[in-house]
C-alpha cells in the first residue's frame, strides 16, 4: 500500500522494523530444514546405489574373512537396517557428532577440522580475486556493450568458464613451477615445513596471528597458483554476471534520469548503476563462493593439496558414508549460510524491498 | 528570438530489422516562458524528439537536422557539451515517477547531485536550495523528506519530487514527458497547476508531451500533433481545439471523453493501430487510417499549409479548408 | 495460433544464430569434431590403442600430438575420444533434460503441495556439492563412463525443473491456458499442446549452455578415475596420465586442449542462443 499523499512512512531503521525478526527466524528454519534435507538425499542416494563400503575398505584377504567383515560392520553400524542408520546418524549429527570416517578411522568433524580450513583458505583467496577481476572486466563489458573490449571480454568469460579445472591446473603447474619456477611446489608449506600453531587452520591466518612472516610469506607462495586457478572460473561467472545485471539496470528509467542531470558518465555507473547492480553481484559471489568449495576437488588432486576436495574423493573412492555425508554437510551448510546472509544483506541494504516486505 | 528552435529533425534508431525512422523531419519552436504540448499517440515520436534535445537518445540512435537552443546550436554538441547542457539548462521530467527516481538513494543526494556538479556550491547550500526547492512544490515537511527514500512517498509526490529535481539548477527549458500518466486524476490535476504556477514565477519555458489531449488543453499555449514521427497540425491551443484542420486531430479530439458524451452520435474513435516503427506508410502515414483519404495520399509526402500566421497542417488534401466541418464542435 | 507463434519465434532466433560470429565458431568447431569422430576410423594416422611406437615421443611430423607413456599415438587418441566425449554429454543432457523438465512440470502444472514438495527437493540439490554426490554415485556404481553419466544425472536435473515450473506458472496466467481448461481439455492435454510450445524454447537454449558443464563434468569425473576406463581414450583420463607425468607437456596439454575447444564451442552456441531468444525469457535463463 501507498500511503496518502503527503504522509510519509514512520519506519525509522530497517532492523526495528516489524518484520524483521519473523523474518530472519523464518529463514534460519528453513536453512536448518535444507540441512536436514541434505544429508537425507545423500543419504538415500548413497544407500540406493550399489557398492559395498566393506569391499571398499577392507583387503582382499580381510573381506574373506567373514569374522572381520561382520565386526567391520558392527563396528560402524553397517549391520543395522537403513532406517535405523539414517536415525543414529541424525541422532549422533544433533550431538555434534558427524560419525567416524570408514576410510580414515577418525571421527569425521576431525577430518574435516583439518582439511576444510585448508580448502578454506584458497578458496576465500580465489572468491576475492574473483570479485575484483570479475567485477571490472564486468563492467567495462558493459559501458563498452557491443564494442570492441566487451567482444573481447565476453570471449575471454566464456573461455573461463570453459576450461577444465583439472586441466588448468594441471597447466598451470606445468608453466609457473617446472619451466618458470616461479611457483614452489605441491602442497600447503615445503616438504617438512612446520605448519603454524592452528588457531582458524588458516595457515597464513595462524602465521600472522604468531607474526611469523616467513611461514606466512611460504604459506601465501603456496597457496597462490591453486587459488589462481579455483578463482578462473568464477571470473568468468562474475564477470558474465555484471555485466548483465549492469546492462539491466542501464535499461532503468532513474538511469536516464540521472543522465538527464547532466552528471558526468563515471558518477551515473558509480552511484546510480553499480550500487544496485553490487547487491545481486554479491548474490552471486556468495553462491560461487560455495560452488569454488565443491570445485576445489579437480584442483586440490593436482597441486595434492590436502583440502576438503582430497578428502571428498577419498571418502567417495572408498564408499565412506559418513565422509561423505560430511562433506556435502559442510558445503551445503556453507552454501545456505552464504544464502542466508546474502538474503538478510538485502534486506538491511534496499530500502525498497523493506517496504514491500 | 524563440528558446528553442528545431529544423528537420530526423531520428534514426536501430531495430532488430536494421535502422528506422523515428521522427522525420521534424519542425517546430518553443518560446520563452511558452508552454508548448506535443501530443501523439505512443510510437508518434514525441518521446524520441524530447530525448533527442538532451543528447540521449537510446543506444545506437542518431539525430540529424538542427537544435538551436538559446542561439546555440546543440544537436552538433560533444557528449561534454550535451552535459553541461543537460540539468542545467534543459531538464527533463519523465512519465513514471515511480521508476524516474533511483530507488536506493535519498532524495537529498538526488536532488543536489546535480546541482553540486554543475554549480560547483557546497554541500550545505545544496541542500538549503533543496529544501526551497522541496517547498516550492510543495512537499510537506521538506527536513524531513530530503533524508527519506522515494519509496517512502506515494506516487503524485514523488512527481513533484522528480520536477523539484528538474528545476534545481534553474534551467530555461523543462521537457516533461507524459508528467501525469501514471498519476490517479485527482493527483495530475495538482501537478498541472504546478507546472503552470512555475511558469508564471519563473518564465520557464516548458515542453510537454503526451497521449492525452485532455491534459494539454488547461495548461498549453500551442499544441503539436504529431502521428508516425512527423508533425500533422500545430496551433494555438484554443485554435486548435476548436478549430482542428487535421483528420487525425479531428479524431483525436472527438476520442475525448468529454466530447463524445455530447456528441454520442459521431464517436470517433480512430479506426486501427498506429503504424509501427520502421513500418511508416508512405505519403501521408495517415492514410491507411483516415477516412478522407484520396488514392494520391499514398503518394505524396504531405506540404505545409498555413491557415494563419500559427495553424498549420500537414495533409495533402486538406479536406476542411473551406469550411469548419460539421463533426467538429465549436 | 499457438503453432504460428512458435514457427516465427524459432525461425528468427535460427536466423540470427548466423549473424553472429560466436555461434558460428561454435557451430563450425562441432561440427569439426563431429566429423572427426565420425570418420575417426579414416582419419586418425594411428590405431587408438596400439602400443607399437616409442613411449613419450615428443610432437613431431609423425606423431603430431606426441605419445604417451603406453606408446600411443595422442592425435589418434583425441578423435577417437570424441566418440566418447560428445555422445555422452549430449546423452547426459537429454537425460537430465528430460528428467528434470518432467518433474517440473509436474510441480508447475499440480500447484499447491506437491509443487511446494518438489522445490523444497530442488533447493536441497541446489545446497549440494553436485560434484562430491557425483563422485560418490560414480564411485558406488563403479567406474564406467555410463555410471558417470549417471551420476551427472542425478545431479543435473533440478536446474530444468525449476525452469520448467516458472515457465508453467507463467503460463498458467496466460488467457490462453485458462480458456482451453475451460474448454474442458485434460492436464495432460494442456501440458503437452498448449503449453510444449512455449517450454521447449527456452529448456533448449538451457540444455545447449548446460552441454558444457555436462562435458566439463564427465571428463573431471574420468579425471579422477571415476568415469571412462583404460584403455578407453576418454578426453579426462588421457589429461590425468599428464598429470603423473607432469613434466611430459603434451601428454595432458592436448587432451584437454580438446575439452577446452568442444566446452567453449557449446558455451559459444548456448550464449548466442540466449541473446536471440526475447530478453524475459533470457533473463528466466539466468536466474
Amino acid at each position: 500500500m501507498k500511503p496518502v499523499s503527503g504522509e510519509r512512512k514512520t519506519r525509522k531503521r530497517p532492523l526495528s522494523g516489524t518484520g524483521f525478526t519473523p523474518f530472519i527466524i523464518r529463514r534460519l528454519l528453513t536453512s536448518i530444514l535444507l540441512v536436514f534435507g541434505v544429508t537425507f538425499i545423500s543419504f538415500s542416494i548413497t544407500q540406493l546405489v550399489p557398492g559395498d563400503p566393506v569391499a571398499a575398505n577392507l583387503g582382499q584377504s580381510a573381506y574373506s574373512d567373514p569374522e572381520i567383515v561382520a565386526a567391520f560392520e558392527k563396528e560402524f553400524g553397517l549391520d543395522q537396517p537403513v532406517p535405523v542408520q539414517y536415525y543414529r546418524y541424525i541422532t549422533n549429527l544433533l550431538q555434534g557428532d558427524l560419525g567416524v570416517s570408514l576410510s580414515s578411522k577418525r571421527p569425521v568433524a576431525e577430518d574435516l577440522k583439518e582439511y576444510f580450513p585448508a580448502t578454506l583458505e584458497i578458496a576465500l583467496v580465489a572468491v576475492f580475486l574473483a570479485l575484483i577481476v570479475g567485477l571490472l572486466l564486468g563492467i567495462i563489458s558493459a559501458v563498452t556493450r557491443d564494442r570492441w573490449p566487451d567482444q573481447i571480454i565476453r570471449v575471454f568469460s566464456l573461455t573461463g568458464v570453459s576450461m577444465p579445472a583439472f586441466w588448468t591446473a594441471l597447466t598451470a603447474f606445468y608453466i609457473f613451477f617446472f619451466v618458470l619456477g616461479w611457483a614452489p611446489g605441491t602442497g600447503r608449506l615445503e616438504p617438512g615445513g612446520e605448519p603454524p600453531p592452528t588457531v582458524t587452520g588458516l595457515f597464513t591466518i595462524d602465521a600472522l596471528i604468531k607474526g611469523d612472516f616467513q611461514t606466512f610469506r611460504q604459506a601465501f607462495s603456496y597457496l597462490l597458483l591453486p587459488a589462481i586457478v579455483l578463482a578462473i572460473y568464477a571470473v568468468g561467472v562474475l564477470t558474465r554476471f555484471t555485466r548483465a545485471s549492469m546492462l539491466e539496470i542501464l535499461g532503468n528509467d532513474y538511469v536516464r534520469a540521472a543522465r538527464a542531470k547532466g552528471l558526468p558518465e563515471f558518477t551515473v555507473i558509480r552511484r546510480h548503476v553499480l550500487r544496485p547492480a553490487l547487491l545481486s553481484i554479491i548474490t552471486v559471489a556468495g553462491v560461487a563462493f560455495a560452488s569454488l568449495l565443491a570445485g576445489s576437488v579437480l584442483v586440490e588432486n593436482v597441486f595434492s593439496w590436502p583440502g576438503l576436495g582430497q578428502y571428498a574423493y577419498r571418502a567417495a573412492v572408498g564408499l565412506d558414508l559418513p565422509g561423505i555425508m560430511g562433506v556435502s554437510m559442510i558445503v551445503a551448510t556453507v552454501y545456505i549460510t552464504m544464502n542466508l546472509l546474502v538474503d538478510i544483506l538485502y534486506r538491511i541494504i534496499d530500502p525498497q524491498m523493506k517496504d514491500s516486505a | 528570438m524563440n528558446l528553442l528552435t528545431v529544423e528537420n529533425l530526423t531520428v534514426t534508431l536501430a531495430t532488430g530489422s536494421g535502422d528506422a525512422q523515428a521522427v522525420r523531419n521534424l519542425s517546430f519552436n518553443v518560446g520563452h516562458g511558452e508552454i508548448l504540448g506535443v501530443a501523439g499517440e505512443s510510437g508518434s515520436g514525441k518521446t524520441m524528439t524530447a530525448l533527442s534535445m538532451l543528447g540521449l537518445l537510446p543506444y545506437k540512435g542518431k539525430a540529424s537536422g538542427s537544435i538551436k537552443f538559446d542561439g546555440r546550436e546543440i544537436l552538433t554538441s560533444s557528449k561534454r557539451e550535451y552535459r553541461d547542457l543537460r540539468g542545467k539548462e534543459i531538464a527533463m521530467i519523465f512519465q513514471d515517477p515511480m521508476t524516474s527516481l533511483h530507488p536506493m538513494l535519498t532524495v537529498e543526494v538526488q536532488l543536489t547531485e546535480h546541482l553540486r556538479h554543475h554549480r560547483k556550491v557546497s554541500k550545505d547550500a545544496a541542500r538549503n536550495s533543496a529544501l526551497e526547492l522541496l517547498a516550492t512544490v510543495k512537499i510537506p515537511e521538506p527536513a524531513a523528506a530530503l533524508r527519506a527514500h522515494p519509496s517512502q512517498f506515494s506516487g503524485g509526490m514523488r512527481q513533484r519530487i522528480a520536477i523539484a529535481m528538474a528545476l534545481a539548477c534553474e534551467p530555461k527549458l523543462l521537457i516533461a514527458d507524459e508528467p501525469t500518466t501514471a498519476l490517479d486524476v485527482t493527483v495530475q490535476a495538482g501537478i498541472l497547476k504546478l507546472l503552470h504556477q512555475l511558469r508564471k514565477e519563473r518564465n520557464l519555458s516548458v515542453m510537454v508531451i503526451t497521449h492525452d489531449l485532455g491534459v494539454l488543453s488547461s495548461l498549453t499555449d500551442r499544441i503539436m500533433i504529431m502521428y508516425a514521427g512527423s508533425e500533422v497540425e500545430s496551433g494555438l491551443t484554443t485554435d486548435l481545439l476548436r478549430n482542428p484542420r487535421h483528420p487525425y486531430t479531428k479524431g483525436l479530439i472527438a476520442a475525448l471523453p468529454g466530447n463524445s458524451a455530447s456528441n454520442s452520435k459521431n464517436l470517433l474513435s480512430i479506426d486501427g493501430m498506429p503504424p509501427e516503427l520502421g513500418n511508416f506508410p508512405t505519403g501521408c502515414a495517415f492514410h491507411t487510417r483516415c477516412n478522407y483519404a484520396k488514392e494520391s495520399c499514398k503518394g505524396a509526402i504531405p506540404e505545409v499549409t498555413n491557415l494563419n500566421s500559427t495553424h498549420r497542417i500537414f495533409c495533402p488534401i486538406n479536406p476542411f479548408s473551406e469550411v469548419t466541418s460539421a463533426g467538429s464542435q465549436s | 495460433m499457438a503453432t504460428l507463434i512458435k514457427k516465427t519465434k524459432r525461425s528468427k532466433s535460427v536466423n540470427s544464430i548466423w549473424r553472429q560470429p560466436l555461434a558460428v565458431v561454435g557451430i563450425l568447431i562441432i561440427a569439426t569434431w563431429t566429423i572427426l569422430a565420425v570418420f575417426a576410423p579414416w582419419i586418425a594416422p594411428y590405431d587408438p590403442n596400439a602400443q607399437d611406437a616409442e613411449k613419450f615421443l615428443t610432437p613431431s611430423a609423425a606423431h603430431w600430438m606426441g605419445t604417451d607413456e603406453l606408446n600411443r599415438d595422442i592425435w589418434s587418441r583425441i578423435i577417437y575420444g570424441a566418440r566418447i566425449s560428445l555422445p555422452y554429454s549430449l546423452l547426459l543432457v537429454v537425460l537430465s533434460a528430460t528428467l528434470g523438465s518432467v518433474i517440473g512440470a509436474i510441480s508447475g502444472y499440480a500447484g499447491g503441495k506437491v509443487d511446494s514438495f518438489i522445490m523444497r527437493v530442488t533447493d536441497v540439490f541446489f545446497a549440494f556439492p553436485g560434484i562430491v554426490l557425483a563422485m560418490a554415485v560414480a564411485a558406488a556404481l563403479g567406474p564406467q563412463i555410463r555410471n558417470a553419466v549417471i551420476a551427472v544425472t542425478i545431479v543435473a536435473w533440478p536446474v530444468y525443473a525449476r525452469l520448467v515450473r516458472g515457465l508453467i506458472l507463467n503460463a498458467k496466467q496466460n488467457d490462453y491456458v485458462t480458456a482451453s481448461a475451460l474448454l474442458g481439455s485434460s492436464a495432460l492435454r494442456t501440458l503437452v499442446v498448449d503449453l510444449r510450445p512455449n517450454l521447449s524454447g527456452p529448456v533448449f537454449v538451457l540444455a545447449s549452455l548446460e552441454v558444457g558443464n555436462a562435458l566439463l563434468l564427465l571428463s573431471g569425473l574420468s579425471f579422477l578415475g571415476l568415469g571412462a576406463q583404460p584403455p578407453s581414450a576418454e578426453w579426462g583420463s588421457m589429461v590425468s596420465m599428464g598429470a603423473v607425468n607432469f613434466d611430459r607437456w603434451w601428454v595432458g596439454l592436448f587432451p584437454g586442449l580438446a575439452i577446452l575447444t568442444a566446452v567453449l564451442a557449446f558455451n559459444f552456441i548456448g550464449d548466442s542462443l540466449r541473446d536471440a531468444l526475447d530478453p524475459r525469457t533470457a533473463k528466466a535463463l539466468r536466474d
